[in-house]
């Protein structure tokens, strides 16, 4: 182990595992830090000042804070393709053996950056809107230049190849969730806990603490980690206590629901290691519904704006403190603290005391007389009084402090300029309380004078705590916390009283001053830059400027600016950039607005919110009892909703697999001259039983069901109350109250919740049940002139054709198993579907494929099924209609009980003005002049194909095909009037410029008279 | 996402069990054939759309299969009641902190407890 290669580590303090080393690599250099740093203080004990380059203007850029607020150190890691992540924060991460990252930004490199050239020669070439501005014009380049800018400015990069990892789902409840594992967090999951509740205290850092970590306050006289170490120690042996350290409350979602993003295995290794042969999962997603939920989720720390405030070197005072006491590295040798309240002055004692130069503290307020500032005093510490750091001086690493008196109200600097020569500058502006859970909500956060801050407004059932909500003194915020989680369980009708909280050492601090924007000697507009949000390159010039050109609103300026656009979301930008829209345009804070969050808090990897829920895993696939037999045969398979059907059945010809048009002409040949088979398992079925069940039907469909007689099928039209068609299918007549419904495989479950939904909340007196018995019946539709003679073989049901006839049902056996035989046809030839339970259906398909060999029994799929129903017109509800056709636009009005008693659904609305014009868009066929041609789905039709765009347009193609009985493409199409258009021709124009011609005709193609089902 | 209690299943479900099916409340004309076609329009197509208290229209859709209302803030998106189909609601936007319980004789709700509970929208 050596020290020399550490330059800033210290050589005691901190919480580091000084006997583990640990190597990584940074942009291709090997470093070493150790177990228990995160991968920003390894970096820094290692003094690396630069880690990337700004996204607009490519300035180098340095490690600014320490936790999830960081808005420079984002880095690439992976040291493989597949183990790619891309903007982590060098915050957050925690280190481990042979970790490999790189910058998020800089091509080629960080240190010699091809865009630094733009951005410093065009920086001032770059205002807000730069990129709208410049780049859009002409709209179609803009996707050229976007790939050359996203190049040059970087924003991490996806894996090009499959992650190897798993990630987890995990649904929890509990009676109160504690975000925050800090002071306040704490008190709060100790005092539920001992009243007997069920808590989940969850914390997105490495270790449980919080602030207390890197404290320079004593409880109960004793370090205060040692009393975090205490309370954790007790919480993990409750075992109503779920602890989550390395876990993010990414968002509020409604009712309590908060999802928890645990990384188990991130500060591991590039990917989950093998337990027991298996790899855990990388991280896991708690889906938590929590009965109240506590926040605890502390404050951020705001830099003040100041010139180069960017610059490496430049960071917020909590930081430097934090890297230091928790760490054990100190960023730097000299250092110029500027500040505006007391709190802040821990950072130059600690520095102090790590041994390293203190050049002194800037401090906004004129008297500061604190007890931190009175200790800081005593030790000699240099106090420079009514002042602030104007501008940092330095290139890639800070090298002086630009310092002068300053009025804050009226934003002018007093008095003259003084350089400090040093390598560190930090700067406290206040503390905003983390209130982004609180904002998920929809509770608008509220500006408080006293704190300097937005505090959190509170839906019912959640409560904030300590800094969250503004009480950052330490004894407070453990005695809020406590407070808070017995309100909290006082709400579930659980009584807890508040734990003792240990004694804190009260620190007297004198009063803050509001200070964000540090007046310069120039106007902004001049100043050096002036980093507000420092990952979007906004600086307080651009908000300046934005609100100069009109934008008022602070989400305009957000807009415009993009300021809190980046993976930080402006948790340290955003006050700032109020503030200073606030002074631009004479207003208060809480005059411009309020600032709200949307979830998530911090970037969730796309993983953990996917779970399982991936590749064969990510829809469930349905398949029929008889797909196992038309995977063997060489089907090729269409997604129909979830089912899995057979699309066509390619054959082997002359050693070569036929195309589908080859296999579909086949297929469709066969039909019509011999016979096929088909599976239609798919088709919803619903169990229908009551007494008052035919009436039900006739109230559901436009057509009469009143004579439906025992042993009878009948096609049904189905419409929503508006007229339109929404379903159609047969329906047959199992016995006096009970019938058997059919319905598009498609629409099943619509129309399902359709016939409860009438049944439950209007005809609740109709004594009829409904049963989806899609799954329990496999049906084989066996079409074509020799149909007959097939199922004859194996059945004993009389199929003589005066005794069971079209639209007739039997019971009975085929291939000895019980059997429900319908005589029905959507292909237009003689048909039988046969329905037996799913179980035995291969059987019986197997058994019709033996006797049906002499037949050649052809077994067809979906693309031969839809040409041979519309060469006979029969519509498919869903294709042929869309929600806006009526039955009477399909010219069914044969399926119309206009005379029904009862007023179906749909009826009343037949005779709206709308739904009776004469010139709506009507069910036809069209046939192209050229029989070659096969119209598109979807062509727009027109009278006259020369006429300019826009077209007047007369309806559209919704089905076409090639027919190999027709020899000729054919098509069904809606037009407007267009049963009066019968012969016309009109014309299909195409986007390469040629138009077909059309005539059109009936939708019945074949067998118009219906003679061929009925033999 | 949602925490709804069933009122026919009396238990807290996580929301993506149900569907939405729109605004409650809304019954078909006794007598279509008499409505005229501004009422029948008004009837079809026609639907409040308050920030604020709303009565909606729910179905356990793979739970119980039953419908339901709920009575929910779509500015807050808390939910102050379920109720079974035929009950009335005991918050509307007339009464929005509830109806008394003497004027509850009609209203159907389980028991105080449930009455409670539902106020608070969500319980674990």
């Amino acid at each position: 182990m050596s020290q020399s290669n550490q330059p800033n580590r210290l050589r005691q303090g901190g919480r580091i595992d000084r006997a583990r080393t640990l190597g990584f690599t940074f942009n291709g250099k090997r470093y070493q830090g150790h177990a228990g740093d995160t991968l920003a203080s390894a970096l820094l004990a290692n003094g690396v000042d630069v880690v990337n380059r700004s996204f607009k203007y490519s300035r180098p850029r340095g490690i600014v804070a320490a936790g999830a607020e960081e808005p420079n150190a984002l880095v690439q890691l992976g040291s493989t393709e597949a183990a790619q992540v891309p903007n982590v924060r060098a915050t957050q991460q925690a280190l481990f053996e042979g970790l490999t990252a790189q910058s998020t930004n800089g091509w080629p490199n960080v240190q010699r950056d091809v865009m630094s050239l733009v951005g410093k020669l065009g920086g001032r070439f770059m205002p807000p809107g730069f990129y709208y501005k410049t780049f859009m014009a002409p709209a179609s380049m803009w996707m050229t230049y976007e790939k050359v800018i996203r190049k040059g400015a970087g924003l991490g990069r996806s894996p090009m190849e499959n992650d190897p990892d798993s990630y987890d789902h995990l649904n929890q409840h509990c009676d109160l969730l504690v975000v925050g594992a800090g002071p306040a967090g704490l008190a709060a999951a100790l005092t539920a806990a001992r009243a007997g509740a069920r808590v989940i205290l969850c914390d997105e850092q490495e270790e449980m603490g919080g602030s207390l970590l890197a404290s320079r306050e004593r409880l109960d006289d004793q370090p205060a980690a040692e009393w975090a170490e205490r309370v954790i120690d007790e919480l993990a042996e409750n075992d109503k206590v779920t602890l989550l350290p390395r876990t993010t409350a990414n968002g509020y979602h409604d009712h309590h629901f908060v999802t928890l993003h645990e990384r188990r295995t991130e500060h591991l290794g590039e990917t989950a290691p093998r337990v027991d042969g298996h790899r855990s999962s990388r991280s896991r997603m708690h889906r938590v519904r929590a009965g109240q939920v506590l926040l605890a989720t502390g404050a951020h720390e705001r830099p003040l704006v100041y010139g180069n405030n960017d610059v490496p070197g430049n960071l917020v005072a909590g930081a430097v403190s934090t890297y230091i006491r928790r760490y054990g590295v100190v960023p730097g040798n000299k250092l110029v603290l500027s500040v505006s309240n007391d709190h802040a002055y821990r950072a130059a004692l600690d520095w102090d005391e790590a041994g390293r130069e203190v050049v002194a503290i800037v401090d906004a307020r004129r008297h500061p007389d604190g007890e931190l500032v009175e200790q800081a005093r005593a030790r000699g510490i240099r106090i420079i009084e009514g002042s602030a750091v104007l501008e940092a001086k330095g290139d890639k690493r800070v090298s002086g402090a630009r310092v002068a008196t300053i009025d804050a109200a009226a934003f002018k600097v007093t008095g003259q300029a003084e350089l400090l020569e040093c390598d560190t500058i930090a700067s406290s502006g206040g503390y905003s309380p983390v209130i982004h859970l609180a904002s998920h909500t929809g509770a608008r956060p509220t500006w408080d004078e006293e704190i300097l801050g937005f505090v959190p407004s509170l839906v019912r059932g959640v409560h904030a705590a300590g800094s969250a909500r503004g009480v950052h003194d330490l004894a407070e915020g453990l005695a809020d916390g406590a407070a808070k989680a017995s309100e909290a369980l006082a709400a579930l009708g659980k009584s807890a009283s508040a734990i003792e909280p240990p004694r804190a050492e009260t620190i007297r601090e004198g009063e803050a001053c509001a200070l964000y924007q540090v007046p310069h000697e120039k106007p902004t507009l001049r100043a050096p830059k002036q980093f507000v949000d420092m990952q979007n390159d906004v600086t307080a010039a651009a908000i300046e400027l934005a609100t100069r050109e009109g934008f008022e609103s602070i989400e305009h300026v957000k807009r415009y600016t993009a300021m809190g656009f980046g993976t930080d979301q402006g948790k340290l930008g955003n006050i700032n950039g109020m503030a200073i829209a606030a002074r631009c345009l004479g207003r208060s804070i809480p005059e411009v607005g309020t600032t709200v969050f949307r979830p998530n808090y911090t970037p969730v990897t796309f993983g953990a919110i996917v779970g399982r829920h991936c590749r064969e895993l990510f829809d469930p696939e349905r398949y029929t009892a008889l797909h196992q037999w038309h995977v063997e045969n060489g089907a090729e398979f269409e997604d129909v909703g979830q089912w899995k059907r057979p699309w066509y059945f390619p054959r082997k010809v002359n050693g070569k697999l036929e195309t589908m048009d080859e296999a579909v002409a086949r297929e469709s040949l066969a039909v019509r001259s011999g016979v096929g088979i088909l599976d239609a398992s798919t088709l919803g079925k619903i169990d229908i039983q009551g007494p008052d069940a035919r009436e039900f039907l006739g109230r559901v469909y436009t057509n009469k069901w009143a004579k439906l007689a025992p042993g009878r099928v009948r096609y049904g039209l189905m419409c929503k109350d508006d007229g339109m068609l929404m379903d159609d299918g047969t329906t047959s007549c199992l016995g006096e109250n009970h019938f058997l419904m059919t319905t598009t495989t498609g629409g099943a479950a619509g129309v399902m919740e359709w016939l409860e939904l009438w049944h439950q909340t209007e005809w609740p007196e109709l004594q009829v049940t409904f049963t989806s018995v899609t799954d329990h019946w496999a049906t084989m539709t066996v079409t074509g002139p020799d149909a007959r003679k097939l199922l004859s073989e194996i059945t004993d049901i009389d199929l003589d054709r005066e005794q069971f006839k079209f639209m007739d049902w039997r019971n009975g056996k085929v291939a000895d198993v019980p059997a429900r035989v319908f005589r029905i046809s959507f292909t237009g030839e003689l048909a039988y579907e046969i329905n037996v339970q799913a179980n035995y259906a291969m059987h019986v398909w197997k058994t019709l494929f033996e006797h049906g060999k002499k037949y050649d029994l052809t077994p067809y799929g979906t693309e031969t099924m839809h040409v041979l129903r519309a060469e006979k017109g029969l519509i498919i509800a869903g294709q042929d209609t869309d929600g806006s056709v009526t039955p009477e636009d399909l010219g069914m009005f044969w399926a119309i009980g206009y005379d029904k008693p009862f007023s179906w659904i749909g009826k009343r609305a037949l005779t709206r003005p709308d739904t009776a014009r004469k010139d709506r868009k009507q069910f036809v066929g069209l046939k192209p002049v050229d029989p070659k041609v096969v119209l598109e789905e979807g062509a727009h039709i027109v009278v006259d194909k020369d006429q300019p765009i826009p077209m007047d347009m007369l309806g559209h193609v919704t089905s076409s095909y090639y027919s190999p009985n027709l020899e000729s493409g054919f098509a069904l199409a809606v037009i407007k009037g267009g049963r009066d258009r019968m012969g016309e021709k009109l014309h299909v124009p195409m986007p390469d410029g040629q138009a077909h011609e059309v005539e059109v005709v009936s939708p019945v193609f074949i067998d118009p008279k219906g003679e061929r089902q009925h033999v | 996402m949602f925490y709804i209690h069933c009122p026919y299943c009396d238990e807290y479900r996580d929301e993506e069990e149900f569907h939405p099916k729109g605004q409650a409340h809304i019954a078909r004309p006794e007598d279509p054939e008499t409505c005229s076609d501004e009422e029948w329009g008004d009837y079809l197509f026609f639907r409040d759309n308050p920030r604020g208290i709303h009565h909606e229209l729910w179905v356990h859709a793979i739970g119980c299969r039953k419908f339901f209302n709920i009575t929910r803030n779509s500015a807050s998106y808390e939910i102050l009641e379920t109720y079974r189909m035929g009950e009335r609601p005991r918050f509307s936007a007339e009464h929005p902190q509830g109806e008394s319980a003497e004027h509850g004789a009609a209203v159907n709700v389980a028991d105080e407890a449930g009455r409670v509970a539902d106020q608070e929208g969500v319980r674990a």
